[in-house]
Parts: C-alpha cells; structure tokens; sequence
C-alpha cells in the first residue's frame, strides 16, 4: 500500500500536466477557444521551451549566449524543408497518396527531432569555442553564430532564401486528415512536457550540477575530476537542440518562416524572458515565458512601440531586480508545503 | 617505485624560465614539503602535476605513468586530490553538494541515465551521497552539511575543501597553503588534521606552506625553491639552519657604513 502512495507522489506532476493538457485539447475541439486564443497559448508554450533551454547555458552554466534564435531558425528549417520535401502534393514521395495522412503522424514528430539534432549540431559551433572563451568572447561568438545562421538561409536560394518558405500548413492539413485533433499543439504539449522533465532530471542530478560547479569555479570544477569540455558539449548542445525544436513547432503555427524571423531581435526576447524568470530557475522560466507571451499579446496594439518597450523593461528589470522574478529558485523553495505532496527526489537516501 | 616522480621538468612561460630541473621523488607514505619565497614557483610545480599545465619538458609520472599534458579531470581521477591556496568551494551549492560534485568522474551513470532516471542512476547516485556523507561525518562536519560554504569560518571552508579533495580517496594529496589566513589555535587544529587524515586515509601528502611551524610538525623531508630551483633539501632540521635558505628568505647581510 505504502509502495503505491510513493509511486503515485513520484508521477503526480506528471499526471496532473497530462491532465491539463488533455482538458486543453477538449476545449480545443469544443471549439471553447477560439483560433487567437490557440495561437497565443502554441506560441506561449514554444516560448517555455525556448526559455528553459537558453536558462541552461545563460543561467545554469552562467555564460552568456545571445544567438539562441539561430539555433531555433535551424530546427524550423531542417523540419519545415524536410515535411514539405515528403507531403508536398507536387512531390513523388509521400505526395498525396493514401498512406500519406497516416505515415505524417508519424513523421511529424521524427522531423521534428531531425531539426532538434540539426540544431544541435550546430551548436557545436558555439560549444567547441567555449573551451577556450569564456565571457564576453563567448557572447560575440553566440552573436555572430545567430548572423551566420541568418545570412546563410538567406542566401540559399533552394529553401527561399530572403523570401522565405512555405508550406507547412499542407504537413497540418494532411494530419489532420488522418485524426482530427490540434496536432501542432499537442506536439507543443509533449515537448514542453519532455523539456522540463529532461532539464529538471539532469539539473538536479550529481552529473548536471557539474554544470553549476563550472559556472562557480572552472578551474576548480575541472581540477575536481568534472570534465568541463563533455559537460559544456552536452549544455550547448541540449540547448540548441531542444530550441531547434521549438523552431520547427513554431514553423508549424506559422505555416511559414523567413529568415527575419531569426534574428538577434528574437534572441534577445528570449533573454528577456530568462532574466525576467530568473536565471537557474525553472520554475522562473516557465512563468515568465508564459507571462511574456501574453504581455505581448496585449501589447499588440501599440505595434512597432512594443520593440521599445520590451528593450526597456530589460533596462528597468536589470536595475531594479537583477535576480528576475524568482531569482535561482524554484516553487517549492518560494512554498515548501509543496515540497510535501510533491517530493523532490525519491531516492530514499536523502 | 615512486608514487609520483618528476624527472627533469623545465617550464617556461612563453620567454621565462619558472621551473629549472625540478627532479621529485616522492614515496608512499611519505609527507614532503615544498616551501620557498613567493613567487619562487611552488603553485606552478603544482599546477604542472596537476594537469593544468603541461610541462615544456620534462616527465611526470604518476603510479609509473606518463601524466605530463593530461587535462586535470583526469590526473585527479587516477587517485590525485588537491587543495587550492584561496579556497575554492562552488558557493551555490551546499557542503553536501561540494562533496557529491567532486565525485564527478566517477559518477557511474551519464547523461541519459539521469534524464531516465534509470535504476543505475538510482543507486548510483545514492552511493555518490553515501560516500559524501561518510565523508561530513568522518569530518564533523554534520552541522553544516545543508550550509553554503560562503557562510562558514574560514577554518570550516578550509576543512571543508579537504574533504572535498579526499572524498575520492586519493592515495596523493596536495595541499596548497592549507594554514594560510589561520590563527594559531586554527593551524593546530589543522596540523592535528592534517596528521590523523593521513594515518587513517594512508595518504601521502605534498604540501606546500610558508609557516614554518606547520612545515616543521609535518614533513618528513623539504624542498627549498627559489626563482624555480631547488635551493636545498633535506630534513627540517637541516633546512632550518641552511645559509642558502635564510638567505633566499631573508636577502643578504649588508654592511651597514655609519
């Protein structure tokens, strides 16, 4: 009986996020909220992933990243180009052929991990220069990797270039053809899920606070048998991976991307909603992401006024609480009875 | 055979010369120091074994093998622990969590493990903690174990550090300065330390300090560096009343013309 209540504590949260997210997609095809509102929350929810994956290098291994966009325009192109490659109707792959609906079922979420490792891998082109910069180096490094990215789609012709591409409704319509339900957002919904439980495992295991020991102390974190360059590979390759996720999530609310999209402006939305939440807390990450998505919305009608206003609240916010809303914590240290229902580590040990 | 041997290192920073012919030779068991003027080179030597630098020329050998040019996670994971003149704790992260992280290589579980959560990880993790713990307790440091090592005395940190550094046990310790900042009842409770660490943990220690009271209670045998050579060595004893060494300390006599 006792075994029973510590397993159910254990994947309480779990639950309890698979819950919400199946009365989300309820009311979704109730047709209780409408198309706007279905946008503002997809793009709320690409947001959380991006936050929390930049929260990894800029706040939990203290470097500072600034090209976070080139890795996400890297993932929605790889998925984007790749979807419309296999389900465009003028195209002899899948085309418009009967297995097409069902096979992009299954597709979607393999291209979306395709653009994930494509991102990926493209962070190595910051992670490799991290051994060695660190600081502000590192940072003109970010910057200028977010430009390549940029001008390099813009220079290729085949995906559109400057132009930008197009497409991807076709790759929602076909699997809404099979089953309708709002796919785009449930694969939202599931990389959110995935996001924060493989960033909040691997942050508070003995292994991911290597990470922190490397953001307190290199040197010494290094010379206590932490080896820095594996741990700074998997961090910049985590995060740009699972940005390159949402990149290709965001193609897919879209339906069309162009390389504008990308650009160090994106970037810096993205440190904003960090620092706002708090560097290192997850918890913070979330919140402000979810926060930041509306307060744009209702900014929306001020238009170019908003590109002033968010500049300066990184102003004011730096000034006045540099720390963000939740500093380095997480809920339960803000409300510890939570600590209760919710155990942070069932290892028994503790 | 030597546990740790240096033979014939010559390290330059890039036009300067800061190690000349350092030879070592140092047993197991054994407690050796190496003292000197600042400047004269002492960290540098110990850098050089640590990994974080790799020696221009020269060997170091470890256990018999060849450690020159390993990164230092690596030399540290084959039975080298250190300690750092200002201590160098990871203030984020509680006295428990200091002495979990410096387990790191060997965790047992990767990065997949702890995103799954797997068994492996499970157990592995709870030996990690196991290990930290003993660890607090063997140092009495049970207290503190949930504290931020910023908010402890400096004696505490230092303690600290030390098990930070053994918590793998090591057969080599290096301690850099460990009596620095102390006052005098701080520097025999870490003279004590230093002495029951090594009996109960078989360490061989390397040691590096300026106050010679430490240096004279603990070490078996001296090294004397200057401008990075080996001025003299030998006995406590001996080294104490050694010209050359007072010298180096102290500069030359000078006549005084009235």
């Amino acid at each position: 009986m006792w075994r029973y209540v510590v397993l159910m504590r254990r994947y309480a949260v779990l639950v309890l996020y698979c819950s919400l997210c199946l009365l989300l997609i309820a009311a979704v095809r109730g047709e209780w909220i409408n198309a706007y509102q279905q946008i503002v929350i997809m793009f709320a929810g690409i947001n959380i992933i991006l936050c929390s994956s930049l929260n990894i290098v800029n706040g939990y291994m203290g470097e500072f990243s600034c090209g976070h966009a080139g890795f996400m325009a890297v993932g929605a192109y790889t998925a984007s180009v790749l979807n419309v490659w296999l389900f465009a109707s003028s195209n002899p792959v899948f085309g418009q052929s009967a297995l097409a609906s069902h096979a992009s079922l299954v597709v979607f979420p393999i291209t979306l991990i395709a653009g994930g490792v494509a991102a990926a891998l493209a962070g190595l082109l910051v992670a490799i220069p991290s051994f060695k910069t660190r600081g502000d180096y590192l940072a003109i490094i970010t910057l200028a990797v977010n430009y390549i990215v940029k001008s390099s789609v813009e220079n290729i012709q085949a995906i559109g270039g400057a132009r930008g591409f197009m497409g991807m409704h076709g790759m929602v319509e076909t699997m809404e053809e099979a089953a309708e339900l709002p796919w785009v957002m449930i694969w939202i919904l599931v990389s959110i899920g995935l996001t924060i439980v493989i960033i909040y495992r691997l942050v508070n295991s003995t292994y991911g606070k290597g990470i922190a020991a490397i953001r307190d102390d290199e040197i010494a974190a290094e010379i206590m048998s932490v080896d820095t360059r594996r741990m700074k590979l998997v961090v910049f390759m985590l995060s740009s991976g699972l940005a390159g996720i949402a990149g290709g999530l965001f193609a897919h609310v879209l339906g069309y991307i162009n390389p504008g999209s990308f650009t160090i402006l994106k970037s810096t939305e993205v440190m904003v909603m960090v620092y706002l939440g708090g560097m290192g807390s997850l918890t913070g990450s979330i919140l402000s992401a979810i926060g930041f998505t509306i307060l744009m919305e209702i900014l929306r009608p001020l238009q170019v006024m908003k590109w002033v206003l968010i500049p300066f609240s990184l102003i004011v916010l730096m000034l006045f609480r540099p720390e963000g809303i939740m500093g380095d914590r997480e809920l339960s240290d803000v409300f510890p009875k939570l600590r209760r229902i919710f155990p942070p580590n069932d290892l028994g040990a503790d | 055979m030597a546990l740790l041997e240096m033979r014939d290192i010559n390290h330059f920073f890039g036009g300067l010369q800061a190690v000349h012919h350092f030879n070592l030779d140092l047993r197991d068991g054994e407690l050796q120091g190496l003292i000197g003027p600042n400047g004269a080179g002492k960290s540098t030597i110990f850098n050089l074994v640590s990994g974080f630098y790799a020696p221009t020329e020269g060997e170091i050998l470890f256990q018999g093998k060849n450690i020159a040019g390993f990164r230092p996670h690596k030399v540290t994971s084959l039975g080298m622990g250190r300690t750092f003149q200002n201590i160098r704790l990871w203030n984020s992260m509680s006295v428990l969590e200091n002495l979990c992280i410096s387990q790191h290589s060997r965790l047992g579980y990767g990065l997949i493990d702890s995103i799954l959560s797997t068994r492996r990880y499970r157990e592995q993790e709870r030996r990690v903690r196991r290990s930290a713990r003993e660890m607090i307790e063997i140092l009495h440091l049970e207290n503190y174990a949930q504290e931020y090592p910023k908010n402890l005395p400096y004696g505490l940190q230092r303690r600290v550090e030390i098990g930070r550094a053994l918590v793998m046990q090591p057969k080599l310790l290096l301690l850099d300065e460990p009596a620095a900042g102390m006052n005098p009842g701080e520097v025999d409770s870490l003279i004590e330390l230093v002495l029951w660490l090594k009996e109960r943990f078989k360490l061989t220690i390397w040691l590096i300090e300026h106050q010679m009271r430490v240096v004279m209670a603990l070490c078996d045998w001296l090294k004397v560096l200057d401008f990075g050579k080996v001025i003299a060595e030998g006995p406590p004893s001996k080294i104490r009343q050694d010209q050359r060494v007072i010298k180096a300390y102290l500069g030359e006599e000078e006549e005084v013309h009235a």
